[in-house]
């Protein structure tokens, strides 16, 4: 895996989760108090970079054809998950994520919550919210940068291109105040959930003692394979729905 | 009690998901590949198959359910 690979995995990762995690900040924020959910930010960011960097050095010690099959099947449930969820999204069968619904739903949320301080913290509820929307959404993130990084051995520049992405998101956010929805946050997980599902399938493959043809080429194959076997199913899903929904109507026609 | 688990709910949540039949497919399907490739016998294609079988049956099952 290059180090320009191992960079767009993180990044896009993180840039998914950022925007996620940047609509709960801003609602927090925007009808509370913007300094608890600063604070709360802050702490948050504070949470997850101890458990990187307590992580990070313990991981780099497990012998690596133990951390590939732990860390190849974890990246390959992660991936599943988050191809299974952006098929089911793509082919109309669930909900798009939309940032602005959330929003709206969250500062409704908030404009009703009694406000309470706590030290220096003078709106709890604005910190409690920005602090489990970005310690929440940031975990898995972590999780993906510190596989990753360790496997590549680079966990450096893994860290770098987290924060190249949340700065890139937050900068974005603070600029226009508001979510981010036109981002194409679906086909960043799409793309994301192909990642971490093929790098799952050869590490994990590797990890188990699996030797694959042509050695690391091997992912050159896998990813796009991966990558058209999701937009295969995403189309059989939609036209599956599109028919339903035809049949529907037909019946309501003749009733 | 109940702190405890909310911890266990939150990283169950984390860890396994929206279906648990992905994790346990996917466990069997690792420990398939150590099998094989323990006999000697090429398993590279394990995963991949697996990958396979279990993304469309997670679909199916989460479409029926909707």
């Amino acid at each position: 895996m290059s180090a320009g690979a191992l960079f767009l995995a993180v990044f896009l990762a993180c840039a998914v989760e950022a925007v996620e995690a940047l609509t709960i900040v801003l609602a927090a924020g925007t009808a509370r108090d913007w300094r608890s959910a600063g604070i709360g930010v802050g702490a948050a960011l504070v949470a997850l970079a101890a458990i990187v960097a307590a992580l990070g050095p313990a991981l780099e010690l497990i012998p690596l054809g133990a951390l590939r099959l732990v860390v190849g099947g974890l990246l390959l449930v992660f991936g599943l998950q988050w191809l299974r969820k952006s098929v089911l999204r793509a082919s109309g069968h669930k909900e798009l994520h939309d940032e602005t619904a959330i929003f709206a739903r969250q500062l409704a949320a908030a404009d009703t919550a009694p406000a309470r301080s706590r030290g220096a913290v003078s709106d709890w509820y604005a910190f409690t919210l920005s602090f489990k929307g970005v310690f929440l959404e940031g975990l898995e993130v972590a999780f993906i940068a510190l596989t990753f990084g360790s496997n590549q051995h680079d966990v450096p520049l893994a860290a770098l291109a987290a924060i190249c992405a949340i700065v890139v998101v937050a900068g974005i956010g603070f600029a226009v105040r508001a979510p981010l929805a036109r981002v194409p946050e679906n086909s960043l997980k799409f793309v994301v959930g192909v990642m971490l599902t093929s790098f799952g399938v050869f590490w994990g493959g590797e990890g188990a003692g699996a030797h694959w043809p042509a050695s690391d080429a091997a992912l050159l194959v896998l990813v796009p394979a991966i990558a058209l076997f999701g937009l295969g199913l995403i189309a059989v899903l939609r036209r599956q729905r599109l028919r339903g929904e035809a049949r529907d109507r037909q019946s309501e026609v003749t009733v | 009690m109940n702190r405890l688990r909310r911890i266990l709910a939150f990283w169950y949540d984390f860890v396994v998901g929206d279906d648990w039949r992905v994790a346990v497919a996917v466990v069997l399907a690792l420990a398939l590949t150590a099998g094989l490739s323990a006999a000697g016998v090429p398993a590279w294609w394990v995963l991949p198959v697996a990958v396979v079988l279990v993304l469309p049956l997670t679909l199916w099952r989460a479409v029926k359910r909707s």
